[in-house]
């Protein structure tokens, strides 16, 4: 029997391992390494995709404030409808150009940016619905697993009734707020210490 | 049927706070992770269609004008979820250094010398088996600062896509019997024995190409699996 069909429960995940300091050019290769093929960027929304455009940025910062320069985040958004382009969620989308995910490195200056679209509410838990939100995974150097976290907006009213932010301490929650400032919202993320990003068990 | 993303799973994975990996110790939160449901949201995740990877993405050897140095290999292996179904249409990325243990990358100024004729990078999206496979060159070993004469055992970075973004995965393929294991930190970080042993590769005799490249088969496991499994469940 060859190896092919011997199916067997595998024994478990396969463990995480840091992305190391290397990356740059196998998964975020910009300019710098020009010659290889790009697979996913920070360029989540293509111009003219129904909705609001805006930007997405911050810093990511360690325990001593020192800005991250080699740390990477992926995103992961529904469309300004709160439909996700996934087949799980079966409703119908007004545009299949946007694919709601992107990866942006990070600056020497540790920024990292996403050009994007606000995303609209999506279904929660119980039937309650979720106010717009990203949801965040951190990776770099120094970091033996990826950390999730979410970015909400400032200007959500609906901020209020997130089943989500309402499991996070009340004096954490600025944690995940992005400020806006014209199309731009901005959200450090700090990875640890004071005012310490909150992070998700999921 | 629909997906189910099980917690305990994730025993596997290090902890976030490995001290003998020193970049660690600021990079790891202090704070505890905020439990919450998995919505919609953690459920779903990025879409691949073919568009976006070439043929020539996953031979690492044919991506420049002449072959690079080294020791050919072919690596392959199955994308699987937690109840051993493949995979299929999952975006597999890999990095690595060159065969002499240098990286391209502009921020490695480890002594060894660059190869004008390897990048070593590439990508791969599984088949509805869940198979991929690349063409590459055994990376080299290289020295870091993490402690007094540091050497990281060889290895190739993967980065891997599956059915939800819980699902994603970046991980790091070990070969066999690297007498370097003992004394690397990262390696070292998964507590569970089996479980770090799940991240060296086997050499397979049946991949091997005669007169032309040496074969490892790796398998990589994520989470996930069906809310109606069809199987018994395991007893642990």
């Amino acid at each position: 029997m060859s190896t092919e069909t011997a199916e067997a429960r595998p024994d478990g995940l396969s463990p995480s391992q840091t992305v190391g300091p290397f990356f740059h050019y196998g998964l975020t290769p910009g300019a710098a390494y020009g010659h290889v093929p790009v697979s996913v960027d920070g360029q989540v929304a293509a111009p003219g995709t129904p909705s609001e455009p805006i930007v997405l940025t911050g810093r990511v910062v360690d325990g001593a404030g020192d800005p991250v320069p080699d740390a990477m985040l992926e995103i992961w958004q529904a469309d300004s409808d709160g439909r996700y382009a996934h087949p799980d969620d079966g409703r119908p989308r007004a545009s299949n150009s946007f694919t709601g995910f992107g990866r942006s490195d990070t600056t020497a200056e540790g920024v990292y940016r996403f050009t994007t679209i606000k995303p609209g509410r999506v279904p929660g838990p119980g039937g309650r619905e979720q106010a717009p939100h990203v949801l965040v995974a951190v990776f770099g150097r120094g970091m033996l697993k990826q950390l999730f976290t979410r970015i909400y907006f400032d200007d959500e009213a609906s901020n209020a009734e997130d089943p989500i932010l309402a499991l996070v301490p009340a004096g954490r929650r600025p944690t995940l707020i992005a400020r806006r400032d014209g199309d731009t919202f901005t959200l450090d993320i700090r990875l640890q210490g004071g005012d310490e990003t909150v992070f998700f068990d999921v | 049927m629909s997906l189910v993303l099980p917690r305990s799973s994730t025993v596997a994975h290090p902890p976030s706070l490995h001290p003998a990996y020193t970049s660690t110790v600021l990079r790891a939160p202090r704070e505890p992770l905020v439990l919450v449901p998995h919505t919609l949201t953690e459920l779903t995740g990025p879409v691949y269609g073919q568009g976006k990877v070439r043929d020539s993405d996953a031979d690492l050897t044919t991506q420049h004008a002449g072959e690079p140095q080294g020791e050919r290999i072919i690596v392959t292996g199955r994308v699987l979820d937690e109840d051993g179904r493949p995979v299929p249409n999952a975006l597999v990325e890999l990095w690595q250094a060159n065969a002499a243990g240098r990286y391209v990358h502009v921020r490695d100024q480890h002594p060894a010398p660059l190869d004008p004729n390897f990048t070593g990078a590439g990508r791969y999206l599984t088949g509805t088996d869940g198979r991929y496979r690349f063409t590459t060159v055994r990376p080299g070993a290289y020295p870091w600062r993490n402690h007094h004469n540091a050497w990281r055992p060889a290895h190739i970075h993967f980065s891997v896509f599956g059915p939800s973004f819980l699902s994603r995965l970046v991980t790091q393929m070990y070969f066999p019997g690297d007498p370097l294991f003992p004394f690397d930190p990262i390696f070292n970080s998964i507590p569970d024995e089996a479980a770090r042993n799940r991240l060296v590769a086997r050499f397979d005799l049946a991949v091997t190409q005669p007169e032309w490249a040496l074969g490892y088969q790796f398998d990589i496991v994520l989470r996930g699996r069906e809310a109606t499994p069809t199987e018994e469940p395991h007893e642990h």
